[in-house]
């Protein structure tokens, strides 16, 4: 049995499933075999934060205590892109006009997008640096799969688009732009939006000029490492019915974005308490408590046929998608014992002999 | 059990303010409430709308329905639905705003403007809240629409739920001048306003909901209305009853389906002791909504989280 096995292993789906857990587990779990491991969370709950010794934000992955050679991070979206920035600028001041402009510090902290480009950029940079043997990222509560997926591919849209090439190519005068006839659509832009935004907009372009091909080039390197053989996409999900509807809806954008889904972990799935305890219950804590524990034990098996359901619903729409099950813990992941036992149940993901 | 929000005691109850705001992390059943919520608003006689803006259709699904984005739609009596779409509210604005159709066509329609739209900080989330805030208006901007009484809005996850939410402002003041400039201060003014709008948190009693409708609290700086607390499991067990369970477990007789049993017992009485204390970490401000169970949601299961929120309402 084998823990996921590629270098890179992108955990994706809906918000809510636990998949910053599982990102954890997963990664974990690979630590414990041997392997050097970074693993990039998303916000990750305080407890799970804590329990990977990220107390504090940090820009670069750091050694959890007791876990081997096992790397953690929290993606910190802006510091991300600025570091990205940085490193493109071709010097200090065109660099510090692009870090300082607000269209720029809007777009790189609240801007849809900008989260999921900078965590695969931050992937990409990981894998460059070839200190790990696998990494394992934790991804964005996207709106929906193509938030994620498309990332990198709309930067480079944006930045190629004409009306990029148009403002980067004014000198900087807002009111000069507006005013220009070739430039009829800035003039309404203008308009509506006031010179006050369409300046600041003039200056991002005009500072980041020079940057445009290094943007691009990285968008385009961090695409293709998104579909290099050496990574693999583990998709999350819970048994809860909406959940299950978008895990199937973001399997289907994998796949026409010619993305290899490589497993399926359910999170939380409810099993139920078989057998009939008979007449031994009333025996053990008298009648009253007895008809409340047959209670908890009737709903739970009800729980526990909704989840079923829900995995007949996957099993059908992801046919041959090695799947694995993580029951519902009851605990929350606030210490490495805890996603010990949560890992146990993802060792088969990667591995050809797991149940279909 | 359920407590009743200081703001709606002081302000006014939830369903007279023309505007309210379901915001939350997802999964925990914000949809489901917003449509509930839609619901009490047409008992009440008024014409209501449950917006969303996440392009996904979770409300018209729970009505059996399904919802095209961009387009109203009427779920039962009284309750519409609308999933906003930015695009068409910029084509709708531009046709409002520019003085030739065609040329409000030209510019709606060029990539090169979409793209230094999609630019522009905040003016995705100012279009959406521009419609929001439009539904709500006695004059509606399409020829023939007519206004609701209560827009609901299910706002996607906190952090992109607060962006909307700021928007209108941010925009008023930094774009100074121009026509945006004002209507942002406009929407912005209602939104601030609260006898015209209401902000809920949505939650589960689980650490990062809490968490993050905690966050959500200390950032509106008491501007949220009440902490709704969706889905909460059962407490049949008193701390007696679980002694009483865990003394049973620890018998060395026990047949297998009988452990089994106590063990699920058992579990349920921890988990219901932990979503306790979760809750504990509010202060009274919440409304607590059991769990409707696993089945989908059902008509008679909106019904039924429409009474329980009428304690609010």
């Amino acid at each position: 049995m084998t823990v996921a096995r590629e270098r890179l292993t992108v955990c994706v789906g809906a918000g809510g499933v636990g998949k910053t857990t599982v990102a954890a587990a997963l990664a974990l779990a690979r630590a414990r075999q041997g392997e050097r491991v970074a693993v990039v969370t998303i916000d990750p709950a305080p407890a799970l934060a804590r329990a990977l010794g990220l107390a504090v934000l940090g820009g670069e992955p750091q050694r959890v205590e007791g876990a081997g050679e096992l790397w953690a991070m929290r993606l910190d979206a802006k510091r991300t892109l600025d570091e990205l920035i940085s490193s493109l600028a071709a010097d200090e001041g065109a660099r510090d006009r692009a870090l300082s402009n607000r269209i720029y510090r809007e777009l790189s902290a609240a801007v849809a997008g900008s989260q999921e480009f900078s965590a695969v950029a931050k992937l990409y940079e990981l894998d460059r640096s070839g200190l790990y043997d696998a990494i394992v990222l934790d991804t964005p509560p996207s709106r929906n799969a193509l938030d994620f997926l498309d990332a990198p591919a709309r930067l480079m849209r944006f930045f190629d688009g004409r009306a990029a090439r148009v403002l980067m190519s004014q000198g900087g005068s807002a009111t000069r732009v507006a005013a220009r006839a070739g430039a009829p659509l800035l003039g309404v832009l203008g308009r509506l939006a006031g010179a006050g935004v369409l300046r600041e907009i003039v200056a991002f372009f005009s500072a980041i000029g020079g940057m445009v091909e290094g943007l691009g080039a990285r968008a385009a390197a961090v695409e293709a490492l998104l579909h290099d053989p050496a990574t693999s996409f583990v998709l999350v999900t819970s048994p809860r019915r909406e959940a299950v509807e978008e895990a199937i809806a973001f399997a289907a954008a994998l796949a026409q974005a010619r993305l290899p889904l490589s497993a399926l972990a359910v999170n939380r799935v409810h099993m139920a308490a078989n057998g009939d305890a008979d007449g031994s219950l009333e025996a053990l804590l008298g009648a009253r408590l007895a008809e409340l524990v047959r209670e908890s034990v009737r709903e739970l098996g009800d729980r526990a046929a909704a989840d079923g359901d829900s995995l007949a619903r996957l099993r059908a729409a992801l046919p041959g998608l090695p799947t694995v099950l993580i029951p519902e813990l009851g605990a929350e992941m606030s210490n490495l014992a805890e996603l010990d036992r949560l890992g146990a149940y993802l060792k088969s993901v990667g591995s050809p002999s797991v149940a279909q | 059990m359920a407590t009743i929000p200081l703001e709606a005691k002081t302000t006014g109850r939830v369903l007279d303010r023309r505007l309210v705001f379901l915001l939350g992390k997802g999964g925990v059943g914000r949809s489901t409430l917003a449509a509930a919520l839609g619901l009490l608003g047409a008992r009440s006689g008024r014409r209501t709308a449950v917006v969303e803006v996440s392009g996904r259709g979770d409300v018209p699904r729970l009505f059996g329905a399904t919802g095209r984005v961009g387009v109203e739609l009427e779920l039962t009596d009284g309750v519409w639905t609308l999933d906003v779409d930015p695009r068409v509210a910029l084509e709708e604005y531009l046709v409002d705003q520019l003085p030739l159709r065609t040329l409000a066509e030209v510019v709606g329609s060029s990539n090169a403007f979409g793209y230094v739209a999609a630019a522009t900080p905040g003016l995705r989330e100012l279009l959406t809240m521009g419609k929001v805030w439009e539904l709500a208006q006695p004059q509606r901007r399409s020829p023939g629409a007519l206004p609701y009484d209560l827009v609901i809005v299910d706002a996607p996850a906190t952090g992109h739920g607060l962006a909307l939410l700021a928007a209108p402002r941010t925009f008023a003041d930094a774009a100074g001048k121009g026509p945006i400039a004002r209507q942002g201060a406009i929407i912005a003014a209602t939104l601030e306003d609260r006898a015209q709008t209401a902000v809920l948190a949505v939650a589960t009693a689980e650490p990062a909901a809490v968490d993050e409708a905690l966050e959500l609290r200390s950032t509106l700086h008491g501007r949220l209305g009440a902490v709704l607390i969706n889905a909460l499991g059962p407490e049949r067990y008193t701390s007696e009853d679980r002694a009483a369970l865990e003394q049973a477990l620890a018998r060395s007789d026990l047949d297998t389906a009988a452990r089994a049993a106590l063990q699920a017992a058992a579990a349920e009485a921890e988990a219901a002791q932990r979503r306790r204390s979760e809750i504990g970490r509010f202060d009274a401000q919440t409304l607590e909504l059991p769990d409707i169970g696993p089945a989908p949601v059902s008509r008679a299961g909106l019904e039924f989280l429409a009474d329980r929120l009428s304690a609010i309402a």
